[in-house]
């Protein structure tokens, strides 16, 4: 019997427990009793998991909305491409109308409607998520692009080299430097939204800290437990982008 | 060198240049004045099809390059530019703001490159910058290094749009011996600047532009000393 185990079997012979015996007995509750800590890990697997891939997916397209847009929108007059022009329109369409609804609302038309049959519910949370996020990179990263110096691109040109030099780089670079930031924003907004995928029945740390509330009755700790990994995850992550940002920030030195 | 025949360029409804021919020949140094909005920085752009002319051709050694058919990257390769703000690639060194062009556009190799930069670098005295970066430097410095990113690129054609505008007043006077310097070795150059002084002394031939138009062109001397047009003699009341 392990020491916590024993703690909490010597409280039921106290008649009246103090206020700090009952919290220690909620949280028991919600994280020893029978190994409950390791279903909030599991669902911290796929919450890990189901970001990963929406991050790779919201990635990808992200970058191709939005080298598509600009490319589009750099055309020099007079030499306007129909098919770009075409596919361009999807890519604002999907942008709008991704923009335009809530998260929520997306996850429960992907999972209820879309793929109602599908029983693999982390994998279409993760489309959806991935699916939502590309959009909004797409506009952060069309952002970057659109707010660097245009005599950068301009001075790239002027020496001869090609468009996909200049962007490759000059301005990718660059403009990377600029969206960091709101990149990584980005991405918690993403990791945190991993909980909606609880409502399509996707197993990760919400799901799992309903299912012990619906056995102990108890709500304080597993929500606090699962606010806590989630902050933790955070805080990991804004480490690692203020690192990278630091050594990114090179050439600014005087 | 440089053929503009009735070249027009219009931003919307705003017509910048109004029927413009002009001819450059080799060895030139082509010196434009004219006030603020006159369409000259426009002009010099449209050379190497920074903008796109409404109407009109260009044509640089033989070859039409207002067709769209033609591959502008090979010919902008031949045609250097100097912007009024430097525009050098803040995230990278010197050293490789200067030798990338040349290497990309497979010009030369890196070495080579390595080389080259080295030498122009004494040219203008920056050796010791080669892996500074850009926000280590002063204006005039940036500007030198402008000049000299693309004399890298072995140009015929150097073109000069406001170079010294953007500077401290001390520092004009560094980055027009270069430009006297590069006009010594015969380099052909067209120049956008409000430097009277420079016109005169470099400036083989000097336009002036307003409204869109040439209105009066004429070697530098006879161009200050007897002004014909009443619109030149007003500006140049004005300037010098």
């Amino acid at each position: 019997m392990s020491y916590w185990e024993q703690l909490y079997t010597a409280l039921p012979p106290i008649a009246e427990r103090n206020t700090w015996q009952e919290i220690y007995g909620k949280f028991y509750l919600s994280w020893f009793e029978g190994g409950r800590w390791m279903t909030y890990f599991q669902g911290l697997a796929t919450t890990i998991q189901v970001t990963v891939m929406a991050l790779a997916l919201g990635v990808v397209l992200g970058v191709l909305v939005a080298v598509i847009r600009t490319a589009h929108d750099q055309q020099r007059p007079g030499q306007h491409n129909f098919l770009l022009g075409l596919v361009n329109l999807v890519c604002k369409v999907y942008v709008t109308v991704i923009r335009g609804t809530p998260m929520l609302v997306q996850l429960m038309i992907m999972g209820f409607v879309v793929f109602k049959s599908s029983r693999n519910f982390a994998l279409v949370g993760a489309l959806s998520l991935g699916i939502n996020s590309g959009a909004y990179v797409a506009e952060i990263i069309r952002g970057g692009l659109m707010s660097l110096d245009v005599g950068q691109s301009e001075a790239g040109r002027s020496l001869g080299l090609n468009y996909m030099d200049t962007m490759r780089f000059i301005v990718v670079p660059q403009a990377f430097k600029a969206i960091l930031p709101s990149l990584g924003n980005e991405f918690i907004v993403l990791l945190k939204d991993t909980s909606l995928i609880s409502v399509i029945a996707g197993k990760e740390i919400v799901y799992f800290a309903r299912a012990i509330i619906t056995k102990t009755y108890e709500p304080m700790f597993p929500y606090l437990i699962t606010a806590a990994m989630y902050l933790i995850m955070v805080l990991i992550f804004s480490w690692l982008q203020g690192k990278l940002e630091r050594r990114l920030r090179q050439s600014d030195r005087r | 060198m440089i053929d503009v025949k009735n070249l027009s360029k219009s931003f919307g409804d705003h017509l910048v240049l109004d029927d413009i021919s002009e001819h450059i020949s080799p060895g030139e140094k082509v010196v434009v004045i004219g006030p603020s909005g006159s369409g000259k920085s426009t002009f010099l752009r449209c050379l190497n099809l920074l903008e796109t002319p409404t109407a009109g051709t260009i044509t640089f050694q033989g070859t039409v390059i207002t067709d769209p058919k033609v591959k502008i990257d090979k010919v902008r390769q031949q045609m250097g530019m100097v912007f009024q703000h430097f525009n050098l690639f803040p995230n990278m060194t010197i050293r490789r703001n200067i030798t990338l062009a040349p290497v990309r556009t497979g010009l030369m190799r890196q070495e080579e490159a390595d080389g080259l930069a080295l030498s122009l670098l004494q040219r203008v005295d920056l050796v010791d910058k080669a892996e500074a970066y850009p926000s280590q430097l002063s204006g005039g410095q940036k500007q030198r290094i402008a000049i000299v990113r693309a004399l890298a690129m072995k140009p015929k054609v150097m073109l000069f749009d406001e170079p010294t505008s953007a500077l401290d007043p001390e520092m004009v006077g560094e980055v027009l011996d270069v430009m006297k310097e590069l006009a010594r070795d015969g380099m052909t150059m067209v120049v956008v600047t409000h430097e009277m002084g420079f016109a005169r002394e470099v400036g083989s031939r000097v336009l002036f532009m307003d409204g869109g138009h040439i209105l009066e062109q004429n070697e530098p001397h006879a161009f200050f000393d007897h002004p014909q047009n009443p619109r030149t003699q007003l500006f140049l009341s004005k300037v010098l």
